[in-house]
């Protein structure tokens, strides 16, 4: 089947020489849902932005059911609905009302406008608040109005950057309902994301982005192939215990164990014998761990193999990533650690 | 779902010649309406927006208006068609918050990805902030004769210097947007304004004759597009020769549509 995205050799430079985009390449196939993931500033946004002709590429080309973004901005802006991280709808317009703007700057019919607009409403469960200004919408209700206001026009392709960002887990999880129900009906999807599991639960095809480069691409389950087979998770009731189960355990089948807050991680090929082992060495040192997990290595895992960063750390989690680097600093050199 | 995807309708193209005529107008439409809505919406602004002018009349016409003398008429007739000119020139500001606060919202960034006319935000706001002028001039002009106003000619001239101070309004509203488009933010825009506005304002002839100012700042004063409108209104309502004012202000209206709008095109190409 034919491509409904494509982006070849995209490069983007910005003012100070920041490279955003430094030769991105992908394709999205129609009737399918691609993840671009990555971690704040990877570029993902600004790949958004050239394939739904807000940008235009310093290099290379991109197209949208076969019209060319940069020769052809205005056909393909007929063609996609884009929803995105900032929610951009009108604050002080009701749901309504911000429904019907958008459909007539889609120059749809009134009529055409007036039937989609309860149907859209009740589905993204707006109805009782579609005659109320936004100013009194919760972060969830405004993104489920930017994602009703993108289907406004029925586009066969649809932008979702970072459609879940900033939302509370339950909204997070309805979000994603929607969008599940949304590629059932055959919409084409280009999802950005910094969620792993985001990308790991709604696409069939994943980009992993850093710095401006696909780093890898594949299927979620490809991705998670290239970590070996399982990871090993053991729970303890702190960190300072996660780093003297770390220290316990030592090198395993040639791998360190990582320490992520109070937890101990360690990738295994073969599962079950790592984690009899495991098990053995705790025993002798007298630690008891909190719980066990042999779980499926996520996406997390494979940015990690790939970069030698965790994928969600920089945009919000710096704390968590001092925490890390102290865990290993602790766990190779007990001595500092104990100074301290 | 199936109410949602299940018929997909051939690709809109984007259509030439007087269709896309009607579409650009369609599209500016709806944004004015859009703008006019969110004007609508917060009530305080609207309240204090038109109250500020009227403080402005009670003001000059209560405050300072008994130390200023001018010669030949009242200084409640001198001052209306000064304070139509303020209102007007204070009132461009609105057209840069509005448009660095849909900027900073990210409105503009979704308007780009919609097939509608390019032309649509610049043009749309510009003309909200015209009809927003058109209902702050009737006020005013209420607020006038309320405080003793007294035309000194007839309803058509006075209608006439209305339509030049709205024509003054609509063509700074394109030159505000460029500052609008340039500021970081709302808050930014506005105090961008108002270096500009204050000499503008006040170093005219809205308030007190420039006769009255030092000699230096007679040559500003006296040709500045504030004193033109304002020296034109005030021929169109007190009487007096016209000609020449109304074609200064003409001039200076159309001048800075001319030289502006197509920098805040520009700019908000690049925005």
């Amino acid at each position: 089947m034919a491509d409904a995205i494509e982006a070849r050799d995209l490069v983007k430079v910005y003012k100070g020489d920041v490279r955003a985009l430094d030769g991105v390449s992908f394709a999205v196939e129609e009737g399918t849902v691609f993840g671009l993931l990555g971690p704040n500033g990877a570029g993902k946004t600004t790949a958004v932005r050239i394939l739904t002709t807000v940008l235009r590429p310093d290099g290379g080309s991109a197209s949208v059911l076969g019209h060319d973004v940069a020769k052809e901005p205005e056909v393909v802006r007929g063609l996609f609905g884009l929803a995105g991280q900032y929610a951009a709808v009108d604050e002080n317009l009701t749901a309504r009302e911000n429904l019907r703007m958008i459909g007539r700057l889609n120059h749809l019919p009134r009529a055409v406008i007036g039937e989609r607009t309860d149907p859209l409403l009740s589905q993204f469960q707006l109805e009782d608040a579609a005659d109320r200004p936004l100013k009194t919408y919760s972060g969830g209700m405004r993104r489920r109005l930017d994602l009703a206001a993108a289907l406004v026009a029925r586009p066969r392709v649809l932008f979702l950057d970072e459609p879940t960002t900033g939302l509370d887990p339950q909204s997070r999880l309805d979000l994603w309902g929607v969008i599940e129900e949304l590629v059932h009906g055959g919409t084409t999807v280009l999802l950005t994301t910094q969620y792993l599991e985001e990308a790991d639960r709604l696409a069939e095809r994943v980009a992993v982005v850093d710095h401006g480069r696909v780093i890898s691409q594949g299927t979620p389950a490809e991705l998670k192939a290239r970590m070996g087979a399982t990871v090993l998770e053991i729970g303890l009731s702190d960190s300072e215990a996660a780093k003297a189960a770390a220290l316990a355990l030592g090198r395993l089948e040639d791998k360190e164990p990582q320490v992520v807050g109070n937890l101990v991680e360690l990738p295994a090929d073969r599962g079950s014998q790592i984690a009899m082992e495991a098990l053995r060495r705790l025993d002798q040192s007298g630690i008891v761990p909190v719980s066990f997990t042999l779980r499926e290595p996520s996406l997390d895992d494979v940015f990690l193999a790939l970069t030698g960063r965790h994928a969600e750390i920089e945009a919000d989690e710096e704390q968590a990533l001092a925490r890390t680097q102290a865990g290993n600093r602790t766990s190779a050199t007990s001595a500092t650690g104990g100074a301290r | 779902m199936s109410t949602v995807a299940g018929t997909i309708p051939p690709a809109v193209v984007s259509p030439r010649g007087p269709a896309r005529l009607r579409w650009a107008i369609s599209d500016i439409a709806t944004v004015v309406q859009r703008n006019l809505l969110n004007y609508l919406r917060i009530p305080e602004a609207l309240f204090f927006s038109s109250v500020q002018p009227i403080m402005f009349v009670l003001l000059f016409r209560y405050v300072f208006g008994g130390a200023i003398k001018i010669p030949g008429t009242s200084y409640v007739n001198y001052l209306i068609p000064g304070i139509f000119a303020q209102t007007v020139a204070f009132g461009a500001v609105s057209t840069a918050i509005g448009l660095a606060e849909d900027l900073q919202r990210g409105i503009i960034e979704r308007f780009r990805a919609l097939p509608m006319a390019r032309s649509a935000v610049l043009a749309g706001r510009t003309v909200a902030d015209l009809v927003r002028n058109v209902v702050v001039v009737l006020i005013i002009t209420g607020v006038g004769f309320a405080v003793g106003f007294r035309l000194q000619t007839n309803a058509a001239a006075f209608i006439a210097g209305l339509l030049l101070l709205l024509l003054f309004a609509f063509s700074l509203s394109w030159g505000f947007a460029v500052i609008g488009l340039t500021a970081p933010n709302s808050e930014t825009a506005q105090v961008m304004s108002f270096p500009i506005l204050f000499p503008l304002t006040f170093a005219s002839s809205a308030f007190v004759s420039v006769q009255s100012m030092p000699q230096w700042l007679h040559g500003f004063a006296d040709y500045q597009p504030v004193s033109a409108v304002t020296n034109a209104a005030r021929a169109l309502m007190l009487g007096g020769p016209t000609a020449s004012y109304v074609l200064q202000s003409v001039a200076w209206s159309v001048g800075i549509v001319v030289v502006l709008a197509p920098l805040a095109v520009r700019k908000y190409r690049r925005a």
